[in-house]
């Protein structure tokens, strides 16, 4: 690889352009998320986001795998979901550090392109730089080639960015993406999930991750049905969301005094969108009035039956 | 040791200067011409696939004439440029005035430097939030800029363009008159009409959220050129 001779970044290949971003940036020494070499106050370029004291992240976890050390409790819940019309994916607001809180209002769902979306649990500044690299990658991708890059080829470029953090999630700064987007060559939406070491796998109908992602994998699976329609869909979402909120402490429920709502979005053949803060405040609100028309609330001590008065 | 005549440098650069100008007169033609809602770009381009007018970043786009070759490796140069810069800063961060600056100083380095210099003529332009904020810079192949306003015409037959378009620009036109506009000045100057298959129309629309920049089909060519007659 020698250098370009006219002063312009990025070194001049042998045969054709190479349209990676990520490549472009480690060539020019100031790799963000890289990962492969570890933390490393690079020159001021990019920012190192490796800054984050290891161990003390600000974090929407995935549940630190047995083995690596994590310590403190992250938390989050992030899902994907296929309906008739593309995929649903959605995520919680909240954001811990240690034992408090940090944030009730994070996003946590972001569109990877026009058509298609990544959702991050984790620690969230590795996490959102991840996000920003692997945005402007596929960019620069179909900016040089002029040509969209396939799903397939988007999902495999996530897993191999997932993979070169694996040195700092080794340190506790586990990222595991959910991945999902409508493939335009297949005409469906597809949903990818990873794990900390880039593992990549495609998932046939819906996947949730994070701390919470058990919990609403639980009522994805009793609820999910073939050929959900797009609200039913975010309907499945908020409630899976919900029920998480409830088992993990890490995962934010929806706030109705201060108005925060789980994130929802939209990939379909026309593209990414988000769907409204109404709409989803509708869907939860129809959740609730049906657990209330059919399941009187419950104490633990039962003594709230009493005031309740159901039918 | 090598018997090496003396050549006056103004006679090395006229002989470079004169080597870049064929080259490039060779060439199909650009043009740019500023419309109410942005700026619209107009290429004779035959290939739906190699083109000559591209997005660099979100409110910036490029143009070249001359050889393929040579504008796609600029093309590709100011991408990464701009990637990373607002990568590095932020999106309003990245300008085409930083990349004029950047193909200047790039063009007239392989202008003197190199074996031969770059046959290309290019065309960095910006696109404003309003009417009066549009950018057109246009660099030759020894890296001098000239700050454009209102319309760019580069290539073969750029003067008999220019004269051409002088007329026929308005300030503030719509889409339509501005795409009709310059189809008959490429026409009237090649002296044959172009199907719209064989004209290659892009548009940076100031009205569209984040990315600016927008191919025209063939099909929307043809709507747009052939609606209403003329």
């Amino acid at each position: 690889m020698t250098p370009r001779p006219d002063g312009f970044p990025g070194p001049a290949y042998p045969l054709g352009a190479n349209p990676s971003f990520t490549d472009l940036v480690r060539s020019v020494g100031s790799d963000p998320s890289d990962v492969s070499s570890g933390p490393q106050p690079g020159p001021a370029q990019g920012g190192v986001p490796g800054g984050v004291a290891a161990g003390v992240s600000h974090g929407l976890s995935a549940g630190v795998p047995h083995g690596l050390p994590g310590g403190v409790p992250h938390g989050t819940t992030v899902l994907a979901l296929k309906f008739a019309e593309g995929v649903v994916m959605a995520g919680d607001r909240r954001a811990t550090e240690g034992y408090s809180i940090a944030d009730e209002r994070i996003e946590k769902v972001f569109p990877a392109d026009d058509h298609s979306a990544v959702a991050i649990a984790g620690a969230a500044g590795q996490a959102t730089e991840i996000v920003k690299l692997f945005q402007t990658e596929i960019e620069h991708y179909e900016k040089v080639e002029g040509d969209r890059l396939s799903l397939e080829g988007k999902a495999n470029r996530l897993a191999q960015m997932v993979r070169g953090n694996l040195p700092m999630a080794m340190q506790g700064l586990v990222v595991v993406p959910l991945f999902a987007g409508w493939d335009m060559g297949r005409e469906e939406g597809r949903i990818f999930r990873y794990d900390v070491t880039g593992g990549r796998w495609e998932e046939a109908v819906f996947h949730a991750t994070g701390s919470g992602g058990i919990h609403a994998r639980g009522t994805l699976k009793k609820r999910w049905k073939p050929g959900l329609d797009r609200q039913a869909a975010i309907r499945t979402a908020v409630e899976a969301l919900y029920d998480a909120a409830q088992e993990d402490v890490a995962t934010g429920g929806p706030d109705l005094f201060r108005g925060v709502y789980p994130s929802v979005k939209v990939v379909d053949r026309d593209g990414f969108h988000t769907v409204s803060e109404d709409d989803v405040r509708g869907a939860f609100e129809g959740i609730v009035e049906d657990l209330l028309a059919n399941q009187p609330p419950v104490g633990a001590s039962g003594a709230r039956e009493a005031e309740e008065a159901g039918p | 040791m090598s018997f090496q005549p003396y050549v006056p440098p103004e006679q090395l650069i006229k002989d470079r200067s004169d080597y870049a100008r064929k080259g490039i007169a060779r060439g199909k033609s650009v043009v740019a011409v500023e419309y109410a809602e942005g700026i619209l770009f107009l290429a004779e381009n035959p290939s739906t696939t190699l083109h000559k007018v591209s997005e660099i970043y979100d409110r910036v786009a490029f143009a070249g004439v001359g050889k393929y070759s040579e504008f796609e490796d600029l093309r590709i140069a100011g991408i990464r440029l701009a990637d990373l810069r607002g990568y590095s800063y932020g999106r309003e961060d990245v300008t085409a005035k930083t990349l004029a600056n950047a193909y200047s100083q790039a063009l007239s380095t392989i202008f003197t430097q190199q074996m031969k210099p770059y046959e290309v003529e290019i065309l960095v332009a910006q696109v404003g939030e309003d009417d009066g904020g549009n950018s057109l810079f246009h660099i030759l192949f020894d890296g001098s800029v000239a700050d454009e306003e209102g319309f760019v015409a580069m290539g073969g037959r750029s003067e008999d363009l220019s004269d051409r378009l002088k007329d026929s620009y308005r300030p503030g036109a719509s889409l339509t008159d501005a795409l009709r506009g310059a189809v008959d000045a490429v026409s009237a100057v090649e002296e044959r009409n172009f199907e719209p298959q064989g004209l290659e129309v892009a548009v940076l629309d100031r009205t569209r959220s984040r990315r600016k920049f927008r191919r025209l089909g063939a099909d929307e060519v043809g709507d747009i050129v052939g609606g209403g007659g003329n």
